[in-house]
């Protein structure tokens, strides 16, 4: 069962200054959502804190009992030391994590499973090649397979597709709608808004703030995405300097 | 052959303090090589070097209490070693400073409390004579120490493998899935410090630390593989050890310095010879194909 992932006036800060400010919604059960906004909009620092790996200031996010170790999660360039010494295959059985946790044998079912999510993402032959061999599409690619792995009901992507070329963006976000086609919940952090308004139903448009959350084609109208620009601008601007004025809130500044 | 038999075999029948440094010196090849590829690949290779200093206030406050008795002084060094360790380790988690800076901070600040402690004290005694044996006089208290820590390192090690993997290996995943915690990390540091400190006491620093990184450096130079990697760094660690300790026998010289030597002749050697990323592989790369049907995998 794919739960919901409901944030109730949700901040994340630094430093006292805000990332994610105030912001509340839904992500339904089986949708597939794109999270756009400008630079410093707080998209990624909002995925992290629905991960659980970023602390909120306040407010809450509600998974349905379902705890987000049990998400898959692929951060935006993911610090990985890619001279590590372990294979292709190796990194992709961690993605069974959860059935082999730190001691359990890691079952026949499970390899063959690893080996068949390698041959899924194109990688069929590279086993056993070290790491350290690949391509960055291949790199992405072998992370990939440990998303499908992962066999995970929820899946956030930190800007799965950077720096990909078009054929690797493409079969990758082919297996993207897969996931959505299975009824699981899909929330990617991306900028390129064409490609969001052809592949994502559904947006949020973050700009620290909630700015606009429903359907792609409205929540990224001429109007919403001017709104965002001039109030990144204006965090962007003033947001550093600006004096902090104290609400009941604490642990951050408002502009 | 006898001539062989003298050269390689004879030193170790005839003399009983060879046979305990040989001991002593395989038993920290087996838990200190691995140990030390997991700081290699932690990008933590001079950690060694720090926890030595780290340990003193710990070792003085040992000798103040009870004297010249090995356990106290060693329990001391443990205790000092893994507050510093587990304070470098919190403030980087809890920061977000790196570890290396951590870690400095902190062994800079142990170090100088150890030597106030020392100097207060007003002891005759070297402490860090003291602490820092030599390998051809290893007693029976040494010995049973550097063994047991071998022990515990291989089996905790092994243990803790796979989580230990993750966590070097992507720790950003390792949280996510909630495998993080870094009490496996925790478990890791704790054996590094047990391993110096129980070496130090037996063998001397420079043996402890060289024994356990020259290895696991070399041995990065070989193979793609983790497991394999581990495994040659415990047998380049075992061959130094026993072609030290006989360059030693032979040629009359200190032996922690010769075993210490023959592992950096092996890591020299695989700096150049390595198959993965040595200089000669590098010269002699062979030409690049030409066309992808001449590619096999």
């Amino acid at each position: 069962m794919t739960p919901a992932i409901a944030l109730t006036d949700v901040v994340v800060a630094y430093r006292r200054l805000p990332a994610v400010h105030h912001v509340s919604g839904t992500f339904e059960p089986g949708t597939l959502t794109a999270i756009a906004g400008p630079n410093g909009a707080g998209k990624s620092s909002l995925m992290k804190a629905i991960m659980g790996l970023l602390p909120m200031s306040s407010g809450r996010i509600d998974t349905a009992h379902v705890s987000p170790r049990h998400f898959a999660y692929l951060p935006q360039a993911p610090e990985i030391d890619r001279s590590f010494p372990v294979s292709v295959l190796q990194t992709v059985m961690f993605g069974a994590w959860q059935r082999t946790g730190a001691f359990r044998a890691v079952s026949k079912v499970d390899r063959e499973c690893a080996r068949a999510c390698i041959a899924n993402v194109g990688l069929d032959g590279y086993e056993h090649a070290p790491i350290s061999a690949l391509s960055t599409g291949q790199w992405h690619r072998a992370l990939f397979a440990r998303l499908i792995l992962q066999d995970a009901r929820v899946i956030l992507l930190d800007e799965p597709f950077a720096s990909l070329d078009e054929r690797t963006t493409d079969e990758l976000m082919a297996l993207v709608h897969g996931w959505h086609r299975d009824g699981r919940s899909v929330i990617a952090v991306l900028h390129d808004l064409a490609f969001i308004r052809k592949h994502f139903p559904q947006t949020l448009l973050l700009a620290r703030e909630r700015v606009a959350w429903g359907a792609t084609a409205e929540a990224l109208s001429d109007a919403n995405l001017a709104t965002a620009k001039a109030m990144t601008d204006r965090w962007a601007r003033d947001g550093e300097r600006a004096p902090p004025r104290h609400h009941d809130h604490t642990g951050h500044a408002h502009a | 052959m006898s001539e062989l038999y003298s050269l390689l075999v004879t030193p170790f029948v005839e003399f009983s303090f060879m046979r305990r440094a040989l001991v002593a010196c395989l038993a920290l090849s087996l838990g200190a090589g691995p140990i030390g590829v997991f700081l290699v690949l932690r990008r933590m290779s001079l950690m060694g070097d720090a926890v030595s200093h780290a340990v003193l206030p710990g070792v003085a406050i040992g000798f103040l209490l009870s004297g010249l008795s090995v356990w106290a002084m060693s329990l001391g060094g443990v205790i000092a070693g893994l507050i510093v360790a587990l304070l470098a380790g919190m403030t980087s988690r809890a920061t977000g400073m790196k570890e290396d800076a951590s870690l400095a901070g902190f062994y800079l600040a142990s170090l100088a409390l150890g030597v106030l402690i020392v100097s207060a004290a007003g002891s005759s005694v070297d402490l860090l004579h003291i602490l820092f044996g030599s390998i051809l006089a290893v007693d029976d208290e040494g010995l049973l120490l550097v063994v047991g820590v071998a022990t515990l390192s291989m089996l905790l090690l092994a243990t803790i493998f796979r989580s230990l993997v993750l966590e070097c290996f992507d720790p950003v995943f390792a949280r996510a899935v909630g495998a993080g915690g870094g009490w496996a990390y925790g478990i890791f540091m704790g054996l590094v410090v047990l391993n110096l400190v129980a070496a130090f006491q037996a063998l001397g620093t420079l043996m402890a630390v060289g024994l356990m990184m020259l290895p696991a450096l070399a041995a990065r130079f070989w193979s793609e593989d983790i497991g394999t990697i581990i495994g040659t760094a415990t047998v380049f660690a075992v061959v130094s050890s026993i072609s030290g300790l006989l360059v030693s026998f032979h040629v009359e010289i200190a032996s922690g310095p010769a075993i210490v030597l023959c592992a950096a002749v092996i890591y020299i050697a695989s700096i150049l010879l390595g198959t993965r990323s040595g200089l000669v592989a590098r010269l002699l790369r062979r030409p690049h194909y030409h066309d992808p049907g001449e590619v096999r995998r």
